[in-house]
């Protein structure tokens, strides 16, 4: 393609050249500069940060806490799916609800119960007068991951296990196989994209969590990068730890794109009218249920409960309301403008994508992806130093961490608007056109009623998930900004958990109604009411 | 005769400027108050053709006129919302977010809000859908969706109207019907349309003249008659049913087929590919006839006819007969054309296309 040509169609397509300039501009002019910043200290000097024992033992840590996570949520997700979709186990609606509950737990939250609930202090101490050593490192960190995370795996595995060609599996015991190996042999291995995506989504979650680490005080490059700033601020080291980080999450997405490409050329239409059998798990069933519940303890009832029981701790000692209301009117005012500039910056990416699909527009449409991909403290320290470099009055201002957080929840927003245009099919407009409408009353006569309960669920999305987001706000936040993560992550850090209790209950409550909505659109796609099929 | 109302000149069409063109040089004009088919197989540029005359594709040639006010043409391009031309697609795209009223009046730009209720109910009652206004188009039937669409199409009153394949959603039951009553329709409102389909029965019963397409061009223009009669090309014979081909040896008037000698619809010289439809054949007696005599090798009963399949010399040859003349197969017959056979173009027939039946045409979805 020449140039002119290039101008040619971004004049054409103005609409969508302006948020796909504002998405990569604003996520990789950032890092790029921080690259140039770290490029700016002297080779030796670099050299010396980057190779040491520390670096290894930082990459060590980040991996196998990774890994040990991937494990963990296997552990938890396989089984659960299995249950609710392969079994004819009454109260299976229950058990997927409880696979999706965790969602309104983010990590912090969950390594805050963990903490709470173990060592000299912790309710079990307290109540039972059970004196575990409290919860930490290693261990503390893959618990709280894993049971926060797994939901991720388990909505991708359970929906690989309701799209199983059940013919497959009945040639295979026709074949004389038994059950656990036609399990083993056939249906782990078309289980293996679902593994991919889901684990892929856990990881960049591993990789970009802040909130587990630091309160865990396990040694990875998240934590590396908040001592950096936090106490002795090396801006050199901290750019090099960053940007290490960043290598590291581009290499787990080229692995996962490699291993999916694969996977994906083998696989064939799916024309499965048929849903498979289900199971009978008799006395089994039991075993089952014991199961559920134990994941369902840990990961929901327990932080739960743990909030539940210090938030009377903290009753006792008087709610402190007015700083409750500041944080939520501080979250909600960063949160709502974030979720509205989001939503605007989807639209005309998913329009693009719909109505025009082709390798160009597909990578347009990852680009949406980039913000979400690269981890936020990454993310938010590169705004730093761009922001302290280039556009000085930008830093510490509001306008900066709601243009963070719609970069990096952009990818939440694109999806609804994009199931929502494929309601309103292009053939709608030229109709429209065809009676007497310009491009833009046809878009807007017709288009736009049909997309806006898409655009609707994107902002519910994107504000939900700002609501409860630690490492941008920890960052980037104005000066005496509190939000609902910051006071509920500060008290907890400093073994507050009384007071961290009130800010914990707002965080799940605003969360819970994340997964509602989740929920309540996963219906809706499932079964679509059928006056709507035409 | 007065000015046509649709003409369509040499129309280029190409998707990129090194892509082949979709539609190459295509030209036609539909008279007013004409129905006119183009009908083609999947992928022919049909369908490309009736979004150039809409306005959606820009032509990359040539010119299209709608009463001799040119709406493409070399630097000219009016907008789609700026051509009195309707159209009514495949999926009828009404609008779900609106009632069946609302759908209808949104054509009506410019009227006040009680002229366009009033409107849209005598478009609405025209199709035979009063009762319906206030329900929303994905609770009604795919026939009444059908006539919405039509209604709104109709409601403004465009000059022409655009039919993209408008029957294919229906099921066949239903197909029948209502292409009568859209007929009707159109022809007592005296609207002029162009209607695009690959299905061959439909272009022949709805159109009052139909172009068969190709490959981005047309093969033939005429009635329904002439095109199935006297097709043009061995692609147009083929297209509109099932036919038997002859290579025979022309001279003037007549030509030698493995038929026998047979009259020709033109007079040729030389190595001819003829096609002769079924039923301008009969069976008779072999004691009696003049015809050439073959071997009966399958009979297919329809009720109203019976369809033969005869071998002569090797080949075999298709016969439709009424059904009170009775053969089993292994029967000796002889097969005598009743009318003139048909010269097919050079240009597509290939000499070693083989004489006897043409195989049935690949269905569509």
């Amino acid at each position: 393609m020449t140039g002119a040509r290039v101008l040619d169609t971004i004049r054409d397509r103005w609409y969508v050249a302006i948020p796909v300039a504002v998405a990569v501009g604003g996520v990789l002019i950032p890092l790029v500069y921080l690259l140039l910043r770290a490029f700016q200290a002297d080779p030796a000097t670099l050299w010396d940060l980057v190779v040491r024992g520390r670096t290894l033992r930082l990459l060590g840590n980040t991996v196998g806490l990774t890994v040990g996570v991937l494990v963990g949520t296997s552990v938890l997700a396989l089984p659960l799916a299995w249950l609710t979709t392969r079994t004819a186990l009454p109260g299976r609606r229950l058990l997927t609800l409880l696979g999706v509950l965790p969602l309104a737990v983010p990590g912090y939250v969950m390594a805050y119960a963990l903490m709470a609930t173990t060592g000299e202090y912790g309710t079990l101490a307290q109540t039972l007068g059970l004196v575990v050593p409290r919860l930490s490192g290693y261990v503390g960190a893959w618990m709280a991951l894993s049971l926060s995370t797994f939901p991720y795996l388990f909505l991708n595995l359970r929906t690989a296990f309701l799209g199983l060609d059940s013919s497959l599996e009945e040639s295979a015991q026709a074949l004389g196989r038994g059950r656990w190996r036609v399990f083993v042999q056939v249906v782990l291995p078309q289980l293996r994209p679902a593994f991919l995506s889901g684990g892929l989504l856990v990881a960049l979650h591993v990789l970009g969590d802040f909130g587990v680490v630091s309160l865990m005080r396990y040694d990875t490059f998240s934590y590396a990068l908040y001592i950096q700033y936090a106490a002795s601020y090396d801006r050199i080291y901290a750019a090099c730890l960053a940007l290490m980080l960043l290598v590291l999450t581009g290499a787990i997405l080229l692995l996962e794109a490699r291993l999916l490409k694969g996977l994906l050329f083998h696989r064939t239409e799916s024309g499965a009218g048929r849903t498979a059998a289900q199971y009978r798990l008799g006395p089994w069933r039991w075993a089952g249920y014991a199961f559920a519940a134990g994941v369902a303890g840990l990961s929901v009832l327990l932080p739960a409960g743990t909030v539940g029981y210090w938030m009377a701790d903290s009753t006792a000692s008087g709610l402190p309301w007015a700083s409750l209301g500041a944080a939520l009117w501080d979250s909600v005012s960063a949160s709502a403008p974030a979720a509205v500039l989001a939503a605007l910056l989807a639209l005309p990416v998913a329009y693009l994508g719909v109505r025009h699909p082709s390798n160009w527009t597909r990578v347009v449409e990852r680009v949406a992806y980039l913000g979400y991909a690269t981890p936020p403290l990454a993310f938010a320290l590169a705004l730093i130093v761009f922001s302290l470099g280039a556009v000085p009055f930008a830093y510490q201002t509001l306008g900066l961490l709601v243009m963070a957080y719609a970069l990096h929840f952009m990818a939440e927003a694109v999806g609804p608007v994009r199931s929502a245009l494929y309601q309103a099919p292009p053939h709608l407009e030229e109709a429209a056109r065809s009676l007497g409408r310009s491009p833009l009353g046809a878009f807007v006569s017709v288009t736009f009623p049909l997309v806006r309960r898409g655009l609707l669920v994107s902002m519910a999305f994107v504000f939900l998930s700002a609501m409860k987001e630690l490492p941008l706000t920890f960052l980037l936040a104005p000066i005496g900004f509190e939000t609902l993560a910051l006071n509920t992550w500060s008290y907890a850090e400093e073994a507050m958990f009384g007071q961290a209790a009130p800010y914990a209950l707002t965080i799940m409550f605003v969360s819970a109604l994340f997964v509602g909505v989740l929920l309540l659109r996963e219906r809706a796609t499932e079964h679509p009411a059928s006056a709507e099929r035409a | 005769m007065s000015s046509p109302i649709l003409s369509v000149q040499n129309l280029t069409k190409r998707f990129g400027p090194a892509a082949s063109p979709v539609v190459h040089e295509v030209s036609f004009e539909v008279e007013d108050g004409e129905i006119f088919s183009i009908l083609g197989p999947s992928g022919c540029g049909k369908t490309t053709t009736l979004r150039c005359v809409a306005g959606f594709e820009e032509a990359s040639a040539g010119t299209i006129a709608v009463r001799d006010q040119t709406l493409s043409g070399p630097g000219v391009h009016v907008s789609p919302d700026a051509r009195d031309v309707g159209i009514v697609f495949q999926n009828y795209a009404l609008f779900p977010h609106l009632t069946v009223r609302e759908n209808v009046a949104f054509g009506l730009n410019g009227a006040s809000d009680a002229e366009r209720t009033a409107r849209a109910q005598e478009a609405l009652e025209m199709v035979g859908l009063e009762g319906f206004e206030d329900r929303r188009p994905q609770h009604l039937s795919g026939g009444q969706q059908q006539r919405v669409a039509l209604a709104r199409t109709l409601a403004p009153e465009p000059d022409l109207l655009l039919l993209d394949e408008p029957f294919s959603n229906l099921d066949a039951l239903l197909r029948q019907e209502t292409r009568q009553e859209v007929r009707e329709l159109l022809k007592s409102k005296g609207m002029s349309a162009v209607f695009v389909t690959h299905n061959q029965e439909e272009a022949l019963s709805f159109a009052d003249r139909l172009a068969v397409m190709r490959g981005g061009q047309l093969d033939q223009i005429g009635t329904p008659e002439e095109v199935y009669y006297q097709p043009r090309t061995l692609f147009v014979a083929q297209f509109l049913g099932r036919t038997n081909l002859l290579l025979s040896q022309a001279a003037g008037p007549e030509a030698d087929t493995p038929l026998g000698r047979v009259g020709l619809n033109e007079p040729a010289e030389g190595t001819v590919l003829v096609s002769m439809r079924p039923e301008h054949l009969a069976l008779e007696a072999p004691e009696t006839s003049e015809g050439t005599v073959g071997t009966v090798v399958g009979r297919a009963f329809k009720g109203h006819d019976i369809t033969y399949r005869v071998c002569c010399e090797g080949s075999e040859y298709l016969v439709h007969t009424d059904n009170r003349q009775f053969h089993e197969p292994g029967d000796t017959v002889a097969v005598r054309p009743l009318e003139p056979a048909v010269v097919l173009e050079s240009r597509s027939t290939p000499a070693e296309v083989p004489s006897g039946a043409t195989p049935e045409p690949e269905p569509e979805e």
